[in-house]
């Protein structure tokens, strides 16, 4: 094994393990904790794929601002319960079937993947002439200005609503 | 090889209408805190919806699609007729909410301003020429109405019609985002026509990889259409959701999961039809069969309501599979139709409601016609055209989507969507049993009020004649999609 592909295979490897050690954890506290851990390990494969302004993203947005929010949650909430709770309902086994059989899926075809001549006119030389930052903002800002001020529209609907949910009296 | 994107003022024009609705939609909740009176607040936004229309009214008389924004949104007839679809339906649902929001106690300006940014959301997605504005648009109009169905949060029914929504609505959205990435890391792009042009010179239309990825999208699609199997959301939902915005949410999200649908496999994927024709006509199917053998057992009205939102979706999707232009309109049409026929029965299902009486079993609509003959008689219209039942439009509808289909040759499938919906017609015509040959269990007092009258009168004018005179309607399509 080459070095990036060891690279690779710690980062997958660690991120399957991650997952399931957020979902099994009886403490939801532990649960995000371990979550926290696997934010760090995707911002790692961002890194590993030229992305370093997305990595940092991942790490500020992700594992700074709403993993706390998490935290605040489950504070507020104060689960004593649902430690004591099964965790697992009896349809688990279905969902590992599923799991299985989407994997296996999956597996055969990426078997049959071949490596595809570089696509688009951002090759790595390209983005590391002009830096990471600078290549996101100029697209953002150029190309796909109509779909960042759509986002914007996306975040005033989700204020609007988070106040009517939780603040409008209805009598 | 750089090629520099500009984009000018010139851009914004085909948007108008989108940005006519945003704004108003702003106003109406500005608005909301200074009037009073929360109709005044509602015709705000009718009239918003109405400039709206005339500016996209303005832009149909260009034949040549235009895009904007480095190719980015469309605007064309096809994307045309499906705003037209998404005004007529949040004019129609304002009109019928008016007095039926004020008894659920939920009437204010926010009400109006979310049915409105879930509407250019709608409109967004019809005009989408690439995946990431289409799937921007899909959750503006989702999120939109996620909130919607929870607006009356005191109900815990509606509470969780919200959750379940969105919980699941969330898991859909991942779905087309793993669809949309598989299919740039194959093609090295987002735009519809430069993944058309990239199938060809890449000879990826056999790919199994492309394969799973239009898989996955379909998945995301069918959610929002309710095609089963991703069905189970929708019965749920549209018990718990107040009336209104079940009637908004069975015309709306269906017709711009069925814009993007009818987009993407035939503006994208045109080359791959034996794929996706082999995994949609089993969903028609299942869709059919779902939607009407479990509609049979209902004793709630908006479940009955939600499972025949379910099996039309199948008949319409029967339009899509053909692969054909003829079959794209016949769906497109049968849409049009569709949003009258079913605001028009949720209209009836709304005046039911009043204070301290739901209205929502079928059993309360015992001897209905003893004491309210006309809104019997709009009932049994409005189910006659459900059920199909000529002269009403929605036999026209069907029959459009069913010659088409058998036109491509799929006649077993024009066999099968006959069969359910005869199935279908059963509890259609139980509705009008109920109400025409049984003895009335308890006086029902309805709510009435003249913006229902209003909708009332138009959605059932259009059935009948749009029944009668057929032509009138397909013109219009066939000069939208066609040109």
């Amino acid at each position: 094994m080459t070095a990036p592909q060891l690279f690779f295979a710690y980062f997958a490897v660690m991120i399957t393990v991650l997952s399931l050690l957020m979902i099994t954890r009886r403490n939801p506290v532990h649960g995000v904790l371990w979550m926290l851990v696997l934010f760090v390990h995707i911002a790692g494969l961002y890194i590993f794929l030229n992305a370093e302004f997305l990595a940092a993203i991942q790490i500020i947005v992700y594992a700074g601002a709403i993993l706390v929010l998490f935290l605040f949650v489950i504070m507020l909430l104060n689960l004593k319960k649902e430690e004591t709770v099964k965790k697992f309902q009896k349809h688990w086994l279905v969902g590992v079937g599923t799991g299985i059989i989407f994997a296996v899926f999956s597996v055969s075809i990426v078997r049959k993947i071949e490596v595809f001549p570089q696509l688009g006119k951002y090759t790595i030389e390209a983005v590391k002439a002009e830096g990471n930052i600078m290549t996101v903002g100029k697209v953002l800002y150029t190309k796909y200005l109509l779909p960042f001020e759509i986002a914007s529209v996306i975040l005033l609907v989700a204020i609007i609503g988070a106040v009517v949910l939780a603040k409008k009296r209805i009598e | 090889m750089e090629m520099e994107t500009t984009i000018s003022l010139l851009d914004i024009r085909p948007l108008v209408p989108e940005l006519t609705m945003i704004c108003v939609g702003l106003i109406v909740i500005l608005l909301d805190l200074i009037v009073r009176k929360k109709e005044v607040v509602a015709i705000v936004g009718i009239a918003g919806t109405l400039v709206a229309l005339y500016g996209t009214y303005k832009l149909y008389g260009f034949y040549e699609p235009q895009s904007a924004f480095s190719g980015m949104f469309v605007l064309d007839g096809y994307s045309n007729f499906f705003k037209l679809i998404f005004y007529l339906n949040i004019i129609l649902t304002i009109c019928i909410s008016f007095k039926y929001m004020a008894i659920e106690k939920a009437s204010f300006g926010e009400y109006y301003a979310l049915l409105m940014f879930a509407t250019t959301g709608m409109m967004i997605m019809a005009s989408a020429a690439d995946l990431i504005v289409l799937y921007l648009g899909l959750e503006l109009m989702a999120l939109s109405t996620y909130i919607l169905a929870g607006i009356t949060r005191k109900r815990q029914r509606s509470n969780e019609a919200a959750l379940k929504y969105f919980f699941l609505g969330a898991f859909s959205s991942a779905f087309l985002l793993y669809g949309i990435s598989l299919t740039y890391g194959l093609t090295g792009t987002t735009n519809l026509r430069e993944i058309a042009s990239a199938l060809q010179t890449l000879d990826l239309n056999g790919s199994p990889i492309m394969y799973l990825g239009l898989i996955f999208m379909i998945v995301a699609f069918g959610f929002k259409i309710a095609l089963a199997p991703f069905h189970m959301w929708a019965p749920d939902v549209y018990e718990g959701a107040p009336t209104s915005i079940t009637a908004f949410m069975s015309v709306g999200p269906k017709a711009a999961g069925f814009a993007v649908l009818g987009r993407v496999l035939f503006g994208a994927f045109a080359g791959m039809q034996v794929q996706w024709a082999s995994i949609l006509i089993p969903m028609a199917v299942l869709t059919m069969a779902v939607g009407s053998i479990i509609a049979l057992a209902q004793t709630n009205i908006k479940r009955m309501l939600a499972y025949s939102s379910i099996a039309h979706a199948g008949y319409m999707l029967l339009g899509v599979i053909t692969g054909t232009t003829g079959g794209l309109m016949s769906t497109v049409n049968y849409l049009a139709i569709y949003l009258f026929m079913n605001i028009g029965a949720f209209a009836i299902v709304i005046m039911l409601r009043r204070e301290g009486f739901q209205g929502e079993n079928i059993e309360d609509y015992m001897g209905l016609s003893k004491s309210h003959p006309l809104a019997s008689a709009l009932m049994l219209i409005f189910m006659f055209s459900l059920a199909g039942i000529p002269p009403t439009a929605g036999f026209i509808g069907k029959f459009y989507v069913f010659m088409e289909v058998i036109k491509a040759g799929y006649v077993y499938l024009a066999i099968i969507a006959v069969a359910f919906s005869a199935i279908s017609a059963f509890f259609y015509l139980r509705v009008v049993m109920y109400i025409y040959m049984k003895d009335p269990k308890e006086e029902v007092v309805l709510t009435r009020s003249p913006s229902m009258s209003i909708a009332l009168a138009v959605t059932a004018m259009m059935v009948l004649i749009l029944g009668i005179f057929p032509s009138f309607l397909l013109n219009l399509v066939r000069y939208s999609i066609l040109g």
